[in-house]
């Protein structure tokens, strides 16, 4: 499997974020963008998932499922966590579990991998930001799909958390997935590519 | 568990809820309904004849009452933009959001109507003809409802843009809604005519509601 970027532009409102971009993911590597606030690293990877329009150049999966888009093979972990307060941390994962297709879900493995299972029956609005990060990060475990978008994926998380995730990472290219993340620091990828975003070509 | 059927699910979760919509509406709609006779005064021959006006207009209110945070709810947290990216298609999952909100704000209306009926002096019949009324008109506010809620989903004070851009549209639904419940009480037209296009709306509305209302949110994407 190969992710490609060929030239990718990005338009927001009247303001051009950035231009000429490229990049190319196999399995198994990941991808690192660095960048000053602003410079688009959030942008291209939503343009990835086909939330931003794509202002000019192309994207491309090869090896994929070509029945389905790239985003429905993607995991999103965005800045918003993407819980509802009101629901149990075993029922928001489980309606993501639901939502993205896994028909009988365990729960209890991706809940333990990320240290809450304790937790499953507690409503989420009484989670700290880390737990809800961390709630966040199970869905990735919880259904499996090749290609992980992170967006900050450490902000938040403690020191052995951020140990956690960074395991969970190489376990994922490990198993043939491939991972982009937005960073403005070592998020604990080793052998990864760089990508700069909002320097002058 | 198909995707739909988690999203319905959840979403009649978080209705049910405390600080969820469903009971709200439900409470707004006795509210409403119990201080008429207050205002109006003790007249049984007034307040039966303005009855189904009543009811149908505190049905209609309270069903938009929470509809402004369908689609805002899940655009705050982040939930939007990985419901977007799913499987399903938008149309089928605002469908599903519609029929969430239906049975728990609509539904309950239908079934406190009845009771809440007998404080405006409505006979057995007028009751059966306004129930069912309700039954089929409810659905149409809601599907008309979730047009506005999709395009008030950028904007942080979206309840009154809500109120501005669907309560037009409900003005049909709420004509031929008012005028079988009356036609069966008092006549002189016959109750099927003004309920069989009542229903014609409502089956436009379901098909309209949803695509107009996914078409609003993929243009907000930007």
């Amino acid at each position: 499997m190969r992710l490609t970027g060929i030239d990718l532009a990005c338009q927001r409102g009247e303001r051009g974020v950035f231009a000429n971009v490229g990049f190319a993911v196999e399995s198994g590597q990941a991808l690192t963008i660095s960048g000053r606030n602003g410079a688009g690293k959030s942008s291209l990877l939503r343009m990835i998932v086909g939330l931003l329009p794509i202002a000019a150049g192309r994207l491309a999966l090869e090896g994929g499922d070509p029945e389905l888009s790239i985003a429905e093979q993607a995991h999103y972990l965005g800045h918003q966590d993407a819980l509802k307060g009101s629901l149990s941390v075993a029922e928001n994962l489980g309606f993501w579990a639901g939502f993205f297709g896994l028909r009988l879900a365990d729960l209890h493995v991706p809940l333990a991998t990320v240290g809450l299972a304790g937790l499953a029956g507690l409503p989420a609005a009484y989670l700290s930001a880390g737990q809800r990060r961390r709630l966040s990060i199970a869905r990735l475990i919880a259904v499996p799909r090749p290609i992980w978008l992170l967006d900050e994926p450490t902000s938040t998380l403690d020191a052995a958390a951020q140990h956690r995730l960074a395991e969970l990472m190489a376990a994922h290219l490990a198993g043939g997935g491939l991972i982009l993340a937005a960073s403005h620091g070592s998020i604990g990828l080793s052998g990864a590519q760089e990508l700069r975003l909002g320097e002058a070509p | 568990m198909t995707p739909l059927a988690a999203l319905l699910v959840r979403d009649m979760r978080i209705a049910l809820r405390v600080g969820g919509g469903a009971l709200m509406g439900v409470l707004f709609f006795l509210v409403v309904v119990t201080l008429i006779p207050f205002a109006v005064g003790p007249d049984l021959v007034l307040l039966k004849r303005i009855g189904p006006a009543i009811l149908w207009l505190a049905g209609l209110l309270a069903s938009l009452l929470a509809l402004d945070r369908l689609f805002a709810g899940d655009r705050d947290d982040g939930s939007l933009d990985l419901i977007l990216m799913g499987r399903a298609p938008l149309e089928l999952v605002v469908a599903v959001k519609g029929l969430a909100h239906w049975l728990t704000t609509g539904l309950p209306l239908v079934i406190s109507a009845p009771v809440i009926g007998l404080l405006l002096n409505l006979d057995l019949r007028a009751e059966g003809a306004l129930m069912l009324t309700l039954l089929v008109g409810t659905p149409a506010l809601t599907f008309i409802g979730l047009i506005g809620a999709a395009i008030a989903v950028t904007l942080r004070r979206g309840g009154l843009l809500l109120a501005v851009i669907v309560l037009p549209l409900t003005v049909p639904i709420l004509i031929f809604g008012v005028a079988a419940a009356n036609a069966a009480v008092t006549g002189p037209i016959p109750f099927g005519t003004p309920f069989t296009i009542l229903c014609a709306l409502t089956l436009a509305s379901l098909v309209v509601g949803p695509f107009a209302a996914a078409a609003a949110l993929r243009q907000e994407m930007e």
